[in-house]
């Protein structure tokens, strides 16, 4: 119920933001659309809903956003300038990495966030054993353990304190 | 002055752009192409809605493009994440200078 | 060879800009005219791909490179419709890539 409600929520101010307007006739028909999205969706939203009112979530939110900004920025520098360099100084392979978080939110968030960043993308996720195959344009190591704390070391932690 | 500071953020944005197209044309095999094209594009993209944002500010245009921005973020790395899986498991090869495929291995 | 083709390569690059400078356009203008050169770099890509996955990411490319294009002919024309156009495309793109990976894959689409 309780996610129900959130998924409302969520999509009634999404609605408002894209409408821009404050007529009664807009305000209706995304209470009813929102509603019925509620109605049939809701229940995939989340599984805790007690989550969301723990505040140290936030806090770690609002920080991981600067450290995903800042890191993009320097994966977007690398990749243009592997791209214009007239020697193409690549060497991709795709290598194993081992996580130790476990909900979907979390796994999901931390793909993205391999993609987004420096020289490296996800090619599939084993979620029952926790491994990412990551795709690496410039292997630096073909070691599991090594791998890891190069890859996603700074931002496993930051993602279990937010989603676990 | 605040015009100014938006053309700059939309002139990143489509040098990004462009040097994610010449990716696009430029790699060798299809995992490198779609890493640097994806990555570049995207973060050109965002620029240009960034750009947008900041010359119309808190109006209905404005939290659009940030909206845009927003979606953009995050649907590219789960697109690029499927193309990938359904490329490897159709059976398209790495580039024969790649230096190791483990996923190849555990299948 | 490869430094060759590096060097054509650039050469055109600064035609593109020489000819961008040369003629009167307005500061939008002249970035409209760096993007349609990645959009024909897209498309060159569509016509070349040795393999449908290349098209697939392509197509993918095209579809995030004219958001940007509406992004910048919001500003342009001062017409606030093609932001509207950029969302809905963005939707819409995200589900044709989604369903073209299915279809690559040779699986169900409820899988």
């Amino acid at each position: 119920m309780k996610s129900r409600a959130l998924s409302f929520l969520l999509a009634f101010v999404f609605w408002v933001a894209l409408t821009w307007s404050l007529d009664w006739q807009y305000l209706l028909t995304g209470v009813i659309i929102s509603l019925f999205i509620a109605w049939a969706v809701g229940d995939i939203l989340t599984r805790n809903p007690w989550k969301f009112k723990q505040h140290a979530r936030y806090i770690w939110a609002v920080y991981y956003i600067w450290v995903f900004i800042w890191e993009m920025v320097k994966g977007n520098i690398d990749g243009a300038y592997r791209i214009l360099h007239p020697g193409l100084p690549i060497k991709p392979g795709i290598v194993k990495v081992k996580t130790n978080l476990r909900s979907d939110s979390a796994l999901t968030y931390l793909a993205n966030t391999i993609t987004l960043t420096p020289g490296t993308f996800t090619v599939d996720v084993d979620s029952e054993n926790g491994y990412l195959y990551v795709h690496w344009m410039n292997v630096e190591t073909e070691d599991i353990d090594k791998a890891t704390e190069i890859i996603i070391g700074k931002y496993e932690k930051i993602l279990g304190k937010i989603f676990e | 002055m605040i015009d100014l500071i938006g053309y700059i953020f939309i002139g990143i944005g489509i040098t990004f752009d462009f040097i994610g197209c010449l990716g696009l044309v430029r790699l060798p095999d299809l995992y490198n192409r779609l890493h640097a094209s994806i990555k570049c594009v995207t973060f050109g993209t965002c620029g240009i809605m960034l750009g947008v944002f900041v010359i119309h500010g808190f109006t209905d245009v404005g939290i659009k493009a940030i909206f845009c921005a927003l979606f953009l973020l995050l649907t590219a790395p789960v697109s690029a994440h499927a193309i990938s899986r359904a490329a490897h498991l159709s059976g398209v090869k790495p580039w024969e200078k790649s230096v190791c495929d483990h996923y190849e291995k555990d299948k | 060879m490869k430094l060759l083709r590096w060097f054509i390569g650039l050469i055109l690059i600064a035609l593109i800009i020489a000819v961008n400078l040369k003629y009167e356009f307005s500061p939008l203008m002249r970035m409209v005219n760096f993007l349609i050169p990645s959009c024909i770099l897209c498309l060159w890509r569509i016509y070349k791909g040795p393999t449908p996955a290349d098209r697939v990411v392509a197509i993918d490319i095209l579809g995030i490179l004219v958001i940007g294009f509406c992004g910048v002919l919001t500003v342009f024309t001062d017409k606030i419709f093609f932001i509207e156009i950029a969302i809905a495309w963005a939707l819409q793109s995200f589900i044709a890539t989604i369903a073209l990976a299915k279809y690559l894959e040779g699986k169900k689409f409820d899988d």
